[in-house]
């Protein structure tokens, strides 16, 4: 591992400021993914600015959002009473990544920012244009299973492997950034991250420096909270990292769905919102909900879906997660 | 290359001397006679010299090893199993490595170093975490709870008492971050803390009973090569419900084993 220097920061501007100036500092927060990928030899700060004593812990209620902090731990988030009520899929989709030991040192703030990545990232020894840009993409000649179905472009074809930030896009969160100059800006979830392009080596939009201060959900997402459910399926029932999941809420109003929103997670460089299947569900009167209308939106979704050589299972993956995870989310209110 | 050396004085204090001996490391057998037998004059020489021959010999590698100057040590104080510990090690230096290394604490065991496996697992400020991904330098002013806390003197915790009883391991490497886990998910149950399997994410409880599908759950952060399982569910549900069982009820329930499995 490179040699580092390691602070603590005492205030976010000062923080911020360390970290754009030194291109090659990094802040650090439960170090669970930051740690792993500098011990791997990825990841190669020359200073670490130490982001979790920072005051942005709390999650509480202001005004129409509920302000989940940024250095909040996933399972304090998890088990809060305000997400717990209002947003209990956010919690469940917390709650279905990596372990509880981890969870209990990992941040919001980390989870987002976590890389997209993929096996090849890993592997100094491998080409990849996530870790050296014009290096080439190991996987896409090699084993691609785990790898997008969605938005890929030919230099990365890499997903993110975020549980949260599924459940995040679906719930119209915004997350906060302060910046080196104290500028503060709010960016919607969907813009958030991105798609890799011909720039796969930046996973989202922040400026360096940048830093996220908290994720602020609206309280109109809450309406859903009697009908929502995050559905993951993976290789092996517990601690693994999705194959596809999905995150699916409707606020049901007299009888017909009155608001629809769908995520998927692990088939993008991004966690995919699914725009097509919530236009198809809008409106539907709950007596028109069945098999094959619900079959229907999805695959409506799937219809752009560009799978690649390995990874051709998680459209019918997909599909099948979808159906199951809208009637999860819709329980007794459709007949199967 | 001499310019990157800090430069070297003949008086080092105590903590330049534990930075020395953080570099010397790997000189092993020769390193120990060397200390032995010089002033620490001297030493500032075998440093030099050492670096040299370690450059000549990995070339371009050696270009990450350097001394550690001020800006790479930091100086750590935190409680450790009840007693207040103040260490000065690299920045880059893991607690697990601390435990192990600085605090002669092995009981704490290193598997994946990934945080992929859980045997690593240590308790901080109550709550279970994984020290192979947790640095030193995080620990300031925490407190921290290893496998040889847990006991109160010579009385073991329950939790150790009923994996002896129910056999919870066989060759013992994943044991203890197991019952550092299995320790940590009884808080986490009696504050009614969820997980994924839990049914209704909505209804909140001040603590909850388990399930073995719970149970499962919550501890697959810990992976057991011998493939203990079922005996480690049976020894931390005695000890969540407080429920004596017969172990060797175990081996007949074994085939439902995963039947209730999720998705
Ligand atoms: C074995 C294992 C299994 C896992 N399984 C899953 C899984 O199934 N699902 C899942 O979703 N995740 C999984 N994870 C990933 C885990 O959720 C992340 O590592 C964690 O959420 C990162 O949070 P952190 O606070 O530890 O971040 P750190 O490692 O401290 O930081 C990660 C990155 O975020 C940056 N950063 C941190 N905080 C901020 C901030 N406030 N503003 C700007 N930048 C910031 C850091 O500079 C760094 O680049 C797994 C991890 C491991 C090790
Ligand atoms: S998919 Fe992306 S992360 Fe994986 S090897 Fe290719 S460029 Fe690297
Ligand atoms: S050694 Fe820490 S999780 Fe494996
Ligand atoms: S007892 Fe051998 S690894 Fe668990």
């Amino acid at each position: 591992m490179r040699p580092f220097k390691y602070t603590r920061a005492t205030d976010v501007a000062a923080a911020a400021k360390t970290v754009s100036t030194n291109r090659e500092a990094a802040f650090l927060a439960g170090g669970t993914n930051l740690l792993d990928l500098m011990k791997e030899g990825v990841a190669k700060p020359s200073e670490l600015v130490d982001i979790s004593g920072l005051a942005f812990s709390k999650i509480r209620s202001s005004g129409n959002v509920i302000s989940i902090g940024s250095t909040a731990k996933n399972s304090d988030t998890a088990n809060h009473a305000l997400i717990r009520r209002n947003f209990p899929m956010l919690s469940q989709a917390i709650l279905a990544g990596a372990s509880a030991q981890i969870r209990n040192m990992a941040t919001n703030g980390g989870n987002l920012m976590q890389r997209t990545r993929c096996t090849y990232f890993y592997d100094v020894n491998m080409p990849c244009n996530k870790r050296e840009p014009g290096s080439g993409c190991g996987a896409m000649e090699g084993i691609n299973k785990g790898h997008a179905i969605f938005g890929w472009s030919d230099k990365c074809i890499a997903t993110n492997p975020s549980d949260m930030s599924v459940a995040l896009m679906a719930l119209d969160a915004v997350v906060k950034v302060s910046g080196a100059d104290k500028k503060q800006r709010s960016i919607a979830f969907a813009d958030f991250h991105r798609l890799p392009g011909d720039t796969p080596e930046k996973d989202n939009t922040l400026e360096p420096g940048e830093m996220i201060t908290s994720i602020d959900i609206p309280m109109s997402s809450a309406g859903m909270a009697a009908n929502s459910y995050y559905l993951k399926v993976r290789d092996r029932a517990s601690y693994a990292f999705a194959l596809v999941s999905v995150a699916a809420a409707f606020e049901i109003k007299g009888g017909s769905v009155a608001k629809a929103r769908v995520a998927l997670g692990s088939v993008s460089h991004k966690p995919w919102r699914c725009d097509q299947a919530e236009k198809l569900l809008t409106g539907k009167s709950l007596k028109d909900l069945n098999d094959a209308s619900l079959r229907a939106a999805v695959d409506a979704e799937l219809m752009d879906a560009k799978p690649l050589e390995h990874n051709g299972y998680k459209v019918e993956l997909a599909r099948r997660a979808m159906v199951l995870a809208f009637k999860r989310a819709l329980k007794s209110e459709v007949v199967a | 290359m001499s310019d990157n050396f800090p430069e070297l004085v003949d008086e080092l204090t105590a903590d330049e001397a534990e930075l020395l001996e953080e570099v010397l490391s790997d000189l092993g057998e020769s390193r120990r006679k060397f200390i032995g037998q010089s002033s620490t004059a001297v030493l500032g020489a075998v440093v030099l010299q050492f670096l040299a021959k370690r450059t000549a010999l990995a070339g371009e590698e050696m270009a990450e090893f350097v001394p550690l100057g001020d800006e790479q040590a930091v100086k750590v104080s935190f409680r450790v199993n009840d007693a207040a510990k103040s260490v000065s090690v690299d920045s880059r230096m893991t607690l697990l490595d601390a435990l192990r290394e600085k605090l002669a604490l092995t009981g704490t065991k290193k598997g994946c170093d990934h945080g992929q496996c859980g045997a690593c697992t240590v308790m901080m400020d109550g709550r279970r975490v994984l020290s192979c991904l947790t640095l030193t330098a995080q620990c300031e002013g925490r407190s921290v709870t290893t496998i040889e806390g847990v006991a109160k003197g010579d009385v073991l915790h329950p939790m150790q008492t009923a994996f002896i009883k129910h056999d919870g391991f066989q060759c013992g490497f994943c044991t203890p971050g197991q019952i550092c886990s299995a320790i940590g998910l009884m808080h986490e149950a009696r504050n009614g803390e969820l997980s994924y399997v839990s049914k209704d994410m909505r209804k909140t409880a001040a603590s909850i009973t388990l399930s073995d599908e719970e149970i499962r759950e919550r501890m697959s952060g810990n992976l057991c090569r011998c493939g203990a399982y079922p005996n480690i569910v049976a020894a931390i549900r005695e000890v969540h419900t407080g429920k004596a069982t017969d172990p060797m009820a175990v081996i007949f329930d074994m085939s439902k084993e995963g039947s209730d499995a999720t998705v």
